[in-house]
């Protein structure tokens, strides 16, 4: 086991700086000037031009770039805009906005998710089951955008049920927003608990829980839902990144001031620095969350033997 | 949601092998001397999904080629005094902002997202298989090599990636550039499905056998190894048309793909936003189209799965 963690931890390092570097690469290719489009139609003086190259080292090669941004990184600096207010303090101003879109999603998603998929697998081929497969085809095939604005269509505006964009009315606001923005992993959820299940229901421990005399709700809630959580827990770990990134869409609907809109404005106004900063940011936690699910894994089943 | 994700949710398998005895009976052991694919389209013939799925796909596809079959209308033909028309005889979906005619511009929206779903899976998936095979097959430094790549990818998710790109990279974006970075961002998941279908292939003894006969590796890879771990990637495939198409709307949604005055669906919703409460048809028509399209691939994939995955024979 601590052999394996240390194994996992140390093929994290290529792949982080193979993977922001990718992103560096692809965010500074843009054509154009960046600091022409910062003086608008004004020309600048060279000496001011001169001063913010060296400033944002826009005059190294991009590999050394790269490397002084990096060796910002690891002392917590992910650099600043071009009007210089660091990306930092933008993170942490919009950082708490996802996170609690995310969470909220996670829990909406979590809670029915694995309810309907237990519910569809307990009576395979049944009524329930057979609405709950078709159910969640369905939202899986709706691309989000579309399904937001549906929803704020008809509950936002419509019936007026929850406030259609922004974030001024606390929680509640974020609500609709969230139930969307998980809409999708709660199929996935229900989809996954539900083979899990059934697969696990066929299990030799299953028949001799049943033989010797168990109730079909011990077997079913204590012995074969344990094991079926496995796969379904390591979703949801990989999941939390996921939402996170997956957030841009849904709060460009809903207008609501997260990460994912900063990343995007950032692109927009061609401020490599904060998509940088940003994008780096959130492929750390999308790298986390992939490394908690080997990990989890690795502890949550121990047939899985890792060498 | 991320590609691994999808990808382990759509190979691993539920559904029963027969229902009944009955249905034993009806399909005697003789009959079963068939290839796996004979015997996945028998049984796909009778499943109410697959043939849903499949009529569906075929209209859209007519769709895509001939749109002028479905429509006699212009779609680039626009008379702004019919600006923002509800939907009517003359205008079954109404009209746009323009005075276009908004159901011409729906069909020939099929165009643009069949084309790029099917471009961007046909090559992914060509990339997957060629480099797929190699890193399954060989395995040592060229797997190592191959399978750290593809953990690199893996990290940056597609549309975060694919907004970075397309904004930075291209000046102007029509369906080749989309193609591209969507191709770039979609081979890592196609990828690990086949070197793993290969791996496993690889230990079977029929693979030896011809080893031992001093068969060439490329044509063991191609006559041995890829027929026989070619199913699940057909089935990744035919559901990644779908995601393809929802991803190519997505980011069109967003203001980073397809630009005016390509018609796209994504790119019809994009402009509709503005107008959900004046003109929600501008919005309802592409988003029922779009998602009806994604929907048919992606119950194809799950009918081709259920048919083809041999673990559940």
């Amino acid at each position: 086991m601590g052999r394996y963690l240390i194994r996992r931890l140390l093929q994290f390092i290529p792949v982080f700086f193979g993977a922001t570097l990718l992103i560096f690469i692809m965010v500074w290719a843009i054509p154009g000037d960046p600091i022409a489009a910062l003086a608008g139609d004004r020309v600048l003086p060279e000496q001011v031009v001169q001063q913010i190259r060296d400033r944002y080292n826009l005059d190294d090669p991009l590999i050394v770039q790269y490397g002084k941004y990096m060796g910002g990184v690891f002392q917590g600096d992910f650099g600043e805009d071009f009007r210089g207010r660091p990306v930092t303090d933008l993170l942490g101003q919009r950082l708490p906005i996802t996170v609690r879109l995310a969470l909220l999603a996670f829990g909406f998603e979590v809670v029915l998710g694995i309810i309907a998929g237990i519910l569809a697998g307990v009576r395979k081929g049944g009524f329930v089951d057979n609405l709950v497969l078709i159910s969640t085809l369905v939202v899986i095939a709706i691309p989000i955008f579309v399904l937001g604005f549906l929803a704020q269509l008809l509950l936002g505006v419509r019936f007026g049920w929850f406030p259609v964009s922004g974030v001024q009315h606390g929680l509640y606001s974020y609500l609709l927003p969230a139930m969307v923005l998980g809409s999708v992993s709660l199929a996935y959820i229900a989809r996954l608990t539900r083979t899990s299940l059934i697969e696990n229901l066929r299990a030799d421990y299953v028949r001799t829980a049943t033989a010797k005399g168990l109730s079909r709700r011990r077997v079913v809630g204590i012995h074969t839902f344990r094991n079926s959580m496995i796969p379904v827990v390591t979703f949801l770990a990989i999941d939390l990144g996921s939402l996170m990134g997956g957030a841009i869409i849904t709060e460009t609907i809903f207008n609501i001031p997260g990460l994912g809109r900063a990343v995007f404005e950032g692109v927009q106004r061609q401020e490599g620095t904060v998509v940088v900063g940003i994008v780096t940011f959130l492929v750390l936690v999308y790298m986390m969350a992939n490394l908690l699910v080997d990990v989890l894994y690795a502890v949550l089943d121990p047939r899985i033997r890792y060498e | 949601m991320s590609d691994r994700d999808r990808e382990r949710l759509f190979t691993s398998s539920p559904a029963p092998v027969v229902a009944s005895f009955e249905e034993l009976e009806a399909e005697p052991i003789i009959r079963r001397e068939g290839s796996l694919y004979a015997d996945a389209w028998r049984q796909l013939r009778r499943r109410p999904m697959f043939i849903i799925s499949g009529v569906l796909i075929v209209i859209l596809a007519v769709m895509a080629i001939w749109p002028g079959l479905f429509t006699r209308a212009d779609p680039r033909a626009c008379n702004l005094a019919d600006s923002l028309l509800r939907p009517s005889s003359e205008h079954w979906f109404g009209t746009d902002v323009q005075g276009c005619d908004y159901y011409a511009r729906t069909i020939w929206g099929a165009r643009v997202s069949i084309t790029i779903g099917v471009l961007v899976t046909a090559c992914s998936t060509l990339i997957a298989v060629l480099l797929g095979s190699m890193a399954g097959y060989y395995g040592g430094w060229v797997d190592t090599v191959i399978a750290r790549l593809t953990d690199i990818w893996f990290a940056i998710p597609t549309i975060l990636g694919g907004i970075v790109i397309l904004r930075s990279v291209f000046s102007t974006r029509g369906l080749l550039q989309v193609s591209l970075v969507l191709i770039v961002l979609g081979w890592p998941t196609m990828l690990r499905l086949v070197r793993s279908a290969v791996m496993a292939t690889k230990e079977m003894d029929y693979v030896d056998a011809a080893r031992a006969l001093g068969v060439r590796n490329f044509r063991i890879i191609r006559r041995h190894i890829l027929p026989n771990a070619v199913a699940p990637v057909i089935v990744y495939a035919t559901i990644t048309v779908g995601v393809i198409i929802s991803a190519e709307a997505a980011l069109s949604f967003l203001g980073v793909g397809l630009q005016l005055p390509a018609i796209s669906w994504g790119l019809m919703i994009s402009v509709a936003q503005n107008r959900i409460l004046t003109a929600p048809h501008l919005l309802l028509f592409p988003g029922a189209f779009l998602s009806v399209t994604v929907f048919s691939f992606i119950l194809m994939g799950d009918a081709l799965r259920d048919a083809l995955d041999p673990r559940l024979r």
